[in-house]
């Protein structure tokens, strides 16, 4: 993906070399083009009825896929400072643990086995 | 008394003359490092918000059920607004960083309106809910549902309310161009709220529910 051109002015050439350069409005685009057409593909994918248990993991995945676009390039995560990134990983990371620990004290998992 | 490091931030912060530097040691603001510690601290919120609607998942003892009220298209349509709501907000973003003040304006207008396409959207849905008989009191579906997704637009209502107030701003020439971290901040909030919409879009309508809890 191409990142945006240094800007004119110094004290935004600073701020650029500082925070990484941000992708151009191309990128964006681009970005936002392949977030519609997952879009429309997970819809898909909640209607095929053939793919039987196989439907949760896949919308899991592809939500995990825009999740992951719109941080890394809409909010600039990739670029950006890494103690951004280690912030944002930490708290997300925390929240999974945490929720998928309660999952397990209420045996979620156990009913659907069992299901 | 001890002497200022020429060339550091400190000097910078001390003489003005580097506006856009942030005067702190990992060369990151206090404001962006603010919102996105907000941000990881929100992630908690709505984890516990989607993990008890996911707990009470087909715990429903009476309808109306997910399968029987949910109108997938209908929220594809609102969940595509609220992804190019974020194309928007990175455009305004490209805008200000470029100094143009028009199409910032512009840019933060047209995502304020997705933004309230998207929230008109969800009245609607909430409306027709009620109509066919489910409230945040009919059984667990009922209330998970709406504590989730009322807080989620909560928290779009809010990003609206900043989208305008940053327009007004622009408009009155406050936001120059050295300044543009105030619309990456106010847009990284917007997208945090666009991320959590793929998770609920996700594992509330798109994943198959459970009928009735039958013992």
């Amino acid at each position: 993906m191409s990142t945006q051109a240094p800007s004119a002015d110094p004290s935004i050439q600073d701020q650029q070399a500082e925070h990484g350069l941000h992708p151009t409005e191309a990128t964006y685009i681009k970005v936002a083009a392949i977030l519609a057409a997952i879009t429309a593909v997970e819809v898909a994918v909640s209607y095929w009825h053939g793919l039987g248990d196989g439907i949760p993991p896949v919308l899991i995945i592809l939500a995990a896929i825009k999740f992951s676009m719109v941080a890394a390039y809409f909010m600039h995560l990739k670029m950006d400072h890494l103690w951004l990134r280690r912030l944002f990983v930490t708290g997300i990371t925390l929240a999974i643990a945490v929720y998928i620990a309660v999952f397990l004290m209420f045996g979620v998992f156990q009913n659907r086995i069992h299901a | 008394m001890t002497a200022i490091a020429p060339g550091t931030h400190v000097e910078a912060h001390a003489t003005g003359s580097h506006p856009a530097h942030p005067p702190t040691n990992t060369g990151i603001s206090n404001e962006k490092l603010a919102m996105w510690a907000f941000l990881g601290s929100e992630c908690l919120l709505f984890g516990a918000l989607i993990s008890t609607y996911f707990l009470y998942r087909g715990r429903s003892l009476v309808g109306p059920t997910p399968k029987q009220i949910y109108d997938i298209p209908y929220t594809s349509v609102s969940s595509f607004v609220l992804l190019m709501s974020s194309l928007t907000m990175v455009l305004a973003l490209a805008a200000i960083q470029r100094g143009d003040q028009r199409r910032l304006r512009i840019w933060l207008l047209a995502t304020a309106l997705l933004g309230m396409t998207f929230i008109g959207g969800q009245v609607y849905e909430f409306t027709s809910f009620v109509r066919e008989g489910l409230t945040l009191k009919t059984n667990l579906f009922g209330s998970s549902f709406f504590v989730l997704t009322g807080f989620h637009g909560a928290h779009v209502t809010l990003g609206i309310v900043m989208l305008l107030s940053l327009a007004n701003l622009s408009a009155r020439g406050k936001i120059p161009q050295e300044k543009s971290e105030i619309v990456e901040i106010a847009g990284l909030y917007w997208h945090f709220v666009d991320i959590v919409w793929i998770v609920i879009f996700t594992v509330v309508y798109l994943i198959p529910s459970p009928g009735l809890h039958v013992h």
